[in-house]
């Protein structure tokens, strides 16, 4: 059994390498990886020609992850969703996973609120980007790069 | 590869009609990418859940077309708006053809 000094001990072992590790991943962040071809492709297919605004798309992803199998995702757009002004679909694309369409969230007018989340797998360090589709034709944009120290198992 | 357990979904326990809730939802799934080998070096197929959609009483609330880029166990939580009383239904599509379908009625204050 685990009695309180241990305990205690064990905890602030664990504190000071969190510490320490903090302190490792800020003094070794890592370039990201190239643009796969595969993703200028998807983001060109996704995009169909429109020139995607860099504004308004919350894309939520941690700055750095230990283990890329499990990384967690939100995105969001502050959208009334009405029939004259709502957000159709949702993408996240990988830029430097095996396979750059990572998810495609279609919404709808019983939506309510255009926000999705989800958890992603990502191979090495690199950007991740979203796009929304809104009404009207209109697309927005964003990117996050992600600092990766061991990437997704076998993506 | 069938789920081996049942997804998971929780909502609000009771709601009100108009009332905009979140929806999440955890499926027990490998999500084989296609990408890794077994010990003798075949590659492993790929088999992930493909698609994923959730309608109210017939009508289209959400849907997903996910990728190998999507974690095993996929979770997925979106919002929507309770139009009335009625049954929200959840459908996960898989490679293998195996399709799992969850019924969630709204308790509708």
């Amino acid at each position: 059994m685990l009695d309180r000094r241990t305990f205690l001990l064990q905890g602030a072992a664990a504190a000071a390498l969190l510490l320490l590790m903090g302190a490792g991943s800020e003094a070794k962040a890592e370039a990201a990886a190239p643009e796969s071809a595969e993703f200028k492709a998807a983001f060109d297919a996704v995009l169909r020609g429109v020139t995607p605004l860099e504004q308004g798309l919350i894309l939520d992803l941690p700055e750095s992850v230990e283990n890329g199998d499990y990384v967690p995702v939100a995105l969001a757009v502050d959208s009334p969703m009405t029939a004259e002004d709502h957000v159709s679909a949702l993408h996240i694309l990988s830029t430097a996973n095996p396979r750059a369409s990572v998810a495609t969230f279609r919404l709808s007018l019983l939506s309510g609120k255009a926000r999705v989340t989800s958890r992603m797998r990502l191979a090495k360090t690199q950007e991740v980007v979203a796009v929304a589709e809104l009404s009207g034709g209109r697309v927005l944009v964003a990117r996050r790069k992600v600092d990766v120290k061991v990437g997704g198992c076998g993506i | 590869m069938s789920m081996k357990k049942p997804p998971r979904i929780k909502i609000p326990a009771s709601v009100n009609t108009g009332e905009i809730i979140e929806v999440k939802t955890l499926a027990t799934h490998i999500m084989e990418t296609g990408n890794r080998k077994d010990a003798s070096g075949h590659v492993i197929p790929r088999n992930i859940i493909h698609t994923f959609r959730a309608t109210f009483e017939g009508q289209e609330v959400f849907s997903a077309t996910l990728g190998s880029g999507i974690a095993a166990n996929p979770y997925i939580a979106f919002f929507m708006r309770v139009p009335g009383p009625g049954t929200l239904t959840l459908t996960w599509l898989d490679d293998e053809g195996t399709t799992t379908v969850e019924k969630v009625p709204l308790q509708v204050a």
